[in-house]
């Protein structure tokens, strides 16, 4: 759509200018200047430049815990993006059936996650839970608190559990608004299923897959509270993810200066990505466009 | 052949979401005796008791209450500032309205873990610690901006020539806004609430870090009973069931909402 240029929009976008300065700025500021100090309590601070950074660039433990992350995130990807797509293509289109699969497939997403974490944590439990004690019948050395694999195991199937969902119902979105007359014209062209897909299906969600994606690259790159209430962490440092580590730095050990000069890193990371995602989307649009 | 292939489908991935859900409820349900010492499908003593506990005792739903709360409210709040905001960037080109969008997006990317610590200062400061508007406010750091993404979508869909035939017919801003763009938007609106009621309701870091006791989340006072004295896992999953409940009520009001949702791209 053509835009009118037009500054007096600015006032329109005020009111959320102020929120989120007030929300984010400020306390954005606060983390920098801890970044850039360190302290011994008191209020009292002492300029201490880019000691933390430098600090923390050479910790094993921090680019351990990026690599981690990394991995993580790009298999979530990988499984819920396809998954999502193709529980979209397999829900009933309306009727009683329709509201029943939204309503269920919602569920997931509307449990806080420190819930979805104990429900995991007891479902996988091998005394109590039925996941875990069916393996146990089965024959399958399964246990999540011992066995690094294992607890990788379980937080995946647990995100992909806990936000397939959303991926599919914003493609399920995305279908529902696709006139009738598309597919009626494919069926005259005798277009295969593939192609109906290909052609038809995917280029119209292409805008609700964008959100999709990175709502799901966001969201699992922050991981915090599920993989803590379930493995907390562990064993060892195998499921220690980059907001787990930094609570942990903050929060546990009261390292305020590298915990804050790690939080800087961590988002400019997440930032980086996030708008070469955001780029090539949106240059894909434009190209689609003309 | 092709509708009984989407009902396999479809009824194996519902199994994978309900079977943990089941497991929790099916827990609820029993004695703690029963739940360490036996392994039933099925609750073999059925008892209310876990309920009991948590429905009686202020201090276990009064979480539910305080959740409630600063979720409405971070909800209002959320829509009510992204709707023009959405609009302007819907509708006008103006000076660095792209920056802006890609800023006010990189919000919904900070990590929580991150704002924790520096929330708790600024809102001590305010005297703010502790009630649910702090937490609402907190909230506002990645809603709003996800209202706005959501809303702004959605009102790309309506055709220009309505604001225009509206102005012509002499409607003022305002008027045209509320009534005439809003309802035409209004299973946008419906979206973007519910996402916005979802992260909120979702969220514990930030909200555990700004409460202490008469505004705390019943998901912070879940962990409670992982700390007492051994593990109270029957009513930990009741209380778990109970989380569950006012999600499920509201998905099935917006069911329809979401089913419609984006079709707007149709108008």
């Amino acid at each position: 759509m053509e835009k009118t240029q037009n500054n007096k929009a600015w006032f329109l976008v005020l009111p959320v200018l102020a929120l989120v300065a007030f929300s984010a700025v400020l306390p954005l500021m606060t983390v920098v200047n801890y970044a850039f100090n360190d302290t011994f309590g008191n209020n009292e601070f002492f300029w201490a430049g880019i000691e933390w950074f430098d600090e923390m660039i050479h910790s094993e433990r921090l680019r351990a815990a990026l690599g981690r992350q990394i991995v993580f995130s790009l298999i979530i990807l990988a499984i819920e993006v396809p998954l999502g797509i193709f529980i979209a293509l397999n829900m009933p289109k309306k009727g009683f059936w329709a509201s029943l699969c939204l309503v269920l497939m919602a569920l997931p997403l509307l449990i806080p996650f420190n819930v979805v974490g104990t429900i995991w944590q007891i479902f996988g439990r091998v005394d109590i839970g039925l996941l875990g004690h069916t393996l146990a019948a089965l024959g399958i050395d399964y246990n999540y608190t011992n066995d690094p694999l294992d607890a990788w195991i379980t937080v995946i199937v647990m995100d992909v559990w806990h936000w397939t969902s959303l991926v599919a119902l914003l493609c399920y979105a995305g279908l529902q608004s696709i006139p009738q007359a598309y597919y009626q014209a494919a069926r005259i062209d005798q277009a295969t299923r593939w192609s109906v897909f290909r052609y038809i299906e995917l280029p119209k969600m292409k805008g609700v897959l964008l959100i999709a994606v990175l709502l799901r690259f966001m969201d699992s790159f922050m991981i915090y509270t599920e993989p803590f209430v379930v493995t907390g962490g562990g064993p060892g440092n195998s499921t220690t993810f980059l907001s787990i580590d930094l609570a942990k730095m903050a929060t546990g050990q009261f390292d305020l200066g590298p915990a804050a000069a790690f939080s800087i890193m961590y988002f400019l990371v997440i930032l980086l990505i996030s708008w070469v995602f955001y780029t090539v989307m949106t240059n894909l649009d434009r190209e689609e466009a003309r | 052949m092709r509708i009984r292939s989407n009902a396999i489908v479809m009824t194996i991935y519902l199994l994978f979401l309900l079977v943990p859900i089941y497991w929790l409820v099916n827990m609820s349900l029993k004695t703690n005796t029963e739940i360490t010492s036996s392994f039933t499908l099925f609750p073999q003593n059925l008892t209310f008791r876990n309920y009991m506990v948590i429905l009686t005792d202020p201090s276990w739903y009064m979480g539910y209450v305080n959740s409630l709360i600063y979720v409405v409210l971070n909800t209002v709040i959320s829509i009510t500032v992204a709707l023009p905001a959405a609009y302007a960037f819907s509708r006008y080109s103006f000076m660095g309205d792209k920056h802006l969008f890609f800023w006010l997006l990189t919000n919904r990317m900070a990590p929580p873990a991150v704002f924790a610590l520096p929330f708790f200062q600024l809102y001590s400061a305010m005297n703010l610690i502790d009630t649910h508007i702090a937490v609402a406010l907190a909230h506002c750091l990645f809603n709003v901006p996800l209202a706005v993404w959501i809303l702004e979508g959605f009102m790309r869909g309506v055709p220009k020539e309505i604001d225009e035939t509206a102005y012509i017919d002499g409607y003022s801003f305002p008027t045209f806004f509320v009534k005439i763009f809003m309802p035409l938007i209004a299973s946008g609106i419906g979206v973007a609430a519910f996402f916005c009621f979802m992260f909120s309701w979702v969220e514990l870091l930030l909200s555990r870090t700004l409460t202490t006791t008469d505004a705390k989340p019943i998901a912070a006072t879940m962990t409670r009973t992982v700390s007492a004295s051994g593990m109270d896992w029957g009513v930990l999953a009741a209380a778990g069931v109970l989380t569950i409940v006012p999600g499920a009520l509201v998905i099935y009001f917006v069911r329809n909402y979401i089913a419609k949702g984006f079709a707007l791209g149709r108008v």
